[in-house]
């Protein structure tokens, strides 16, 4: 049976029909056509599709679409300004060489600004476990730890490090 | 001033922009009009007849288009898999290569082989009919491990292969170790395992087919790491679709690790069916099918001897090695436990007689083929165990017995007992510098500290080498390759001085759209937003043979400085007619062609407008235009090489290993961007410490049934399971036959972390008597390590 499902996505007002067993990250993907929320497993294990409901970082394939309904979401593509600049985590990302594949890195960043809301100054051990749903085969996590704890002091307000030379 | 953007400056990735804002476009990402969705039956047994298929019920399900089957390819003639290497035996009998078709047709071989495939109009839809799709098969007993599969009567994975034997192989001198080893004082000996491993790239495998009549075009969007290697082997052995009606493109890929080198059954039945009804086809992985049908890797047993004089020098190595195939060969399979294995087994030694004998079987598993390394982890590993036992064994100190064998610089150029000649290379000064670093004179005090908060403590080495920049065509040729190994290049410069490089690597994590764009950069001093690199697209760049092997940079980069030094060549005579000087005349510098001693001077961009606007210009000698292609076919392979040191602490009440500390000192010749380099060490140290400590592909031994085949089940290294590490490189044992000096960076943390851990484990383990463990040391095995071997009474 079909449903009609009404949520608010990157800001946007969006109502669609889906089928009822819909994953909210087919919706994205499928009907929105935000394919930056990716899907690595089917067992809610490796966090490549965390989005942000009404703020707090979700796998967006462990939640049915209609679940969210009524639910403000933010994906990967509605992180940064609306000129384009860069979310500070985004920025850090770049800045201390995070990502590689960069298919890991959308549930990655999104689960790294949730963690740093919750945390505002986590410790590197902090980082570590708060990251420990989110698995990355390339970078061994040394730059994404890295790349964390300089965007955490950044959305604090202060300027983002540079990576070491 | 340096260039910002030139060779050695750790420029910030321009890829980085569009994956950070979710805008990267991977193959599920792309959606064509009418597209359809495929979705396969597999095999719930490892090894049974297929004795019939009903897909009526299937048929009549909701927006089911079409269910096709091995069958169905036969009577359109679709052929097998080809396998790109070949190996002769000892007795000089080509290797036994059974049909791998698509879709099986009659037999499936393991767990998850393709049986049929649904097409249907969403992909839930395929997948329900997938369900409805009854296939009668009759059980077969299964050969699941390879030393079973060896053992007389085993069931046999082909009826026509006898003993399961695909090669039994060899190389070295038997005699010189046999006749090192009558002499020697001291042998040092080793039973090891490198397990099986699932490759896990990210990015599940998909592949999205497509048909034009109007053209006669095919076109396949795959998770590859080399495009054009698919469409070569996929048009020509298998669906036998002309080059010139065939495109492959592989567009953002979510790491390869090796398993996406290899040309898969998927991409043949897509690109085969988007023909037959007539609309697009889409197949995306799901994880669980990826943990089925990824090529897997290592899957070695392995008995190793090493023979010593009474100081402790190296006489003999002697090694004998199972390599577990799976069902069928997959693409380079056959080259992996060969020469990739077998000729890196001197490491850094100046051991002088190596004999190594590897019997290659076939089991009811999927196939196995190059994971991150292939080959060449699996010997640093035996050999690095086995020095360690030596080592142990002698009383010599473990850094010192390896300083006392390493080939020394002085000796470079330097052939070894088996094939390869390294160029270059300062094994001492990597200990060197490793030894400072990890203040090895201070370890007795760490563990006295370890030991005073109850936990136990060990340092491990593991010194290695791999064989890089795959590979001189005609040597690879010789060694049983089908292929060439060149890789090729094309710089076009524009009509107002931008640069577009078709490279035939291809990038799916390395940062080549930075790196590639740094040498063009360095080159013309071309700022580096004017450089585009362009990969992956058969229908855009020249023939090339991808990535693999650590080989982007040695032979795609040298590929992009032969195109230069044409464009060079050519600006140059443009230049001196230009500046009315002569060609002997013009010099370049910072990017800028100078008549020499004078201020007279052009930019390149100068001169590229003058190639396409060629007003004043040298027609009756050149033609307009200011765009070169280039083929750089290796002289040699390339040989990184370096020294990781790993500490582990080890709770002997849990059996928890923690990696305490890990640094690697790595020789990669030059390096172009350190921030790249170093985060490409990174990533392997975590896969090694991966294998080490927590990953393992278990098959049931008796049903073939996978056991681990989810990230419930199989343990994927996270971030809270490994340290931060100490990275360090030099760059004075630049590479002597290329270019640019490099020697690859992609495999040697994975290389040398597993043997580092694993002798840092067993080091931590010694004072219970442990010699030797086998990977991964979970909790489980260390615990039953220290129980198996603490007297009874002490246990209590």
């Amino acid at each position: 049976m079909p449903c009609t499902v009404s949520m608010t996505v990157n800001g946007k007002a969006v109502s669609r029909e889906v089928e009822e067993r819909t994953l909210l990250v087919t919706f994205l993907r499928d009907q929105l056509g935000l394919t930056g929320t990716h899907v690595g497993c089917d067992t809610s294990q490796c966090g490549a599709c965390v989005v942000h409901i009404d703020g707090r970082s979700v796998k967006s394939c462990t939640m049915l679409a209609a679940q969210a309904d009524g639910a403000a979401v933010t994906t990967i593509e509605g992180l940064a300004a609306a000129d384009g600049t860069l979310h500070p985590m985004q920025a850090a990302f770049r800045e201390h060489h995070g990502l590689q594949c960069g298919f890991c890195t959308p549930g990655m960043v999104m689960s790294a600004v949730d963690l740093v809301t919750a945390n505002p100054s986590p410790s590197e051990h902090e980082v570590r476990e708060g990251l420990e749903g989110n698995i990355c085969r390339c970078t061994g996590y040394h730059n994404i730890v890295k790349a964390v704890m300089a965007g955490a002091e950044a959305m604090q307000g202060g300027t983002l490090k540079a990576a070491a030379e | 001033m340096a260039n910002p953007t030139g060779i050695g400056a750790s420029v910030r990735r321009r890829e980085d922009a569009r994956f950070l804002t979710g805008r990267g476009t991977y193959t599920d990402d792309i959606n064509r009009p009418g597209q359809t969705h495929a979705v396969f039956v597999r095999s719930p047994y490892a090894h049974a007849r297929i004795t019939g298929i009903d897909a009526a019920e299937a048929m009549q399900a909701p927006g089911v288009i079409a269910v096709l089957t091995g069958a169905d390819m036969e009577t359109d003639k679709v052929g097998s898999l080809p396998c790109g290497w070949q190996i002769h035996s000892k007795d000089g009998s080509p290797m036994k290569e059974p049909p791998h078709f698509p879709i099986a047709r009659d037999r499936a071989r393991y767990v998850g082989d393709a049986v049929a495939v649904v097409i249907a109009e969403t992909r839930e839809q395929a997948k329900d009919a997938a369900e409805l799709v009854m296939v009668d098969y009759e059980e077969l007993p299964a050969a699941v491990t390879s030393l079973k599969a060896l053992e007389g009567g085993a069931p046999l994975v082909h009826d026509d292969i006898g003993g399961n034997l695909c090669f039994d192989w060899h190389l070295g001198d038997a005699a010189a170790v046999d006749a090192a080893f009558a002499q020697a004082a001291h042998v040092a000996k080793l039973d090891l395992v490198n397990q099986r491993l699932v490759p896990n790239a990210m990015e599940p495998r998909a592949a999205l087919g497509e048909y034009d009549r109007a053209t006669g075009e095919h076109t396949l969007t795959t998770t590859s790491q080399n495009p054009h290697v698919i469409r070569l082997l996929m048009g020509a052995f298998v669906l036998g679709i002309p080059e010139h009606k065939l495109r492959v493109v592989a567009p953002d890929v979510g790491g390869g690790f090796g398993s996406k080198i290899f040309h898969y059954g998927e991409e043949a039945v897509v690109t085969w069916a988007a023909k037959k009804v007539g609309r697009p086809v889409k197949w995306t992985a799901e994880r669980s099918e990826s943990f089925l049908t990824d090529a897997h890797g290592r899957d070695h047993v392995s008995h190793a001897e090493l023979a010593m004089d009474k100081d402790g020098n190296f006489l003999a190595l002697r090694v004998a090695t199972i390599a577990n195939m799976g069902a069928y060969l997959s693409t380079f399979a056959p080259s992996i436990p060969t020469y990739l294995y077998a000729t890196l087994l001197a490491g850094q030694y100046k051991t002088p007689a190596i004999y190594a004998e590897v019997k290659a079987v076939f089991t009811n598993t999927v196939p196995v083929d190059a994971y991150r390394g292939a080959g060449r982890p699996e010997a640093c590993y035996l050999i690095e165990r086995l020095v360690e036992v030596a080592a142990a064994e002698t009383g010599i100190d473990k850094a010192e017995l390896r300083r006392r064998n390493f080939v020394p610089a002085s000796a470079m150029p330097y052939q070894t007992p088996v094939a390869l000649q390294y160029d270059t290379g300062d094994f001492a000064k990597n200990l060197d510098i490793a030894l400072p670093l990890v203040d090895y004179d201070g370890f007795a005090a760490r563990k006295a500290e370890s030991a005073r908060r109850g936990k136990l403590r060990g340092i491990g080495f593991a010194t290695y080498i791999e064989a890089c920049g795959i590979a001189p065509s005609n040597v690879a040729g010789a060694l049983g390759a089908r292929a060439g190994l060149y890789e090729s290049a094309e710089v076009r410069f524009h009509p107002t001085g931008s640069v577009t490089v078709f490279t035939g690597s291809h990038s799916h994590g390395q940062g080549h759209e930075t790196t590639f764009a740094q040498l063009v950069s360095e080159r013309f001093g071309v700022p580096i937003e004017n450089v585009e690199i362009v990969h992956g697209d058969t229908s855009k760049i020249p023939f090339g043979m991808g990535t693999y092997g650590s080989r982007s940079l040695a032979v795609g980069g040298s590929a992009i400085v032969k195109a230069m030094d044409k464009v060079e060549r050519k600006a140059k005579k443009i230049a001196a007619h230009m500046l009315e000087a002569a060609e002997a005349d013009i010099e370049v510098k910072d990017g800028r062609f100078v008549v020499a001693g004078t201020d007279k001077a052009l930019t390149i961009g100068d001169i590229a407008l003058q190639a396409y606007v060629p007003h004043n210009f040298p027609l009756d000698e050149l033609e307009p235009g200011l765009d070169e292609q280039a083929f750089y076919d290796p002289k040699n392979f390339t040989y990184p090489n370096g020294c990781h040191v790993c500490e582990v602490e080890i709770d002997p009440d849990t059996g928890v290993v923690q990696v305490a500390s890990f640094a690697a000192v790595d020789d990669f010749g030059r390096v172009i961007n350190p921030l790249i380099v170093e985060g490409q060490v990174h990533g392997g140290l975590v896969q090694g410490i991966g294998q080490a400590l927590y990953e393992n592909c278990v098959y049931d031994e008796e049903s073939g049934q996978l056991l681990t085949g989810s990230y419930m089940d199989y343990c994927m290294p996270r971030a809270d399971d490994v340290p931060s590490f100490t990275v360090r490189y030099h760059e004075d044992q630049p590479c002597t036959h290329n270019p640019l000096g490099v020697k690859g960076c992609g495999e040697a943390g994975t290389i040398g972390a597993s043997a580092a851990v694993m002798n840092a484990v067993v080091h931590a383990l010694s004072e219970y008597g442990v010699t030797h463990l086998d990977m991964p040391a979970t909790p489980e095995r260390v615990w039953q390590a220290i129980r198996r071997h603490t007297p009874a009474q002490a246990a209590e």
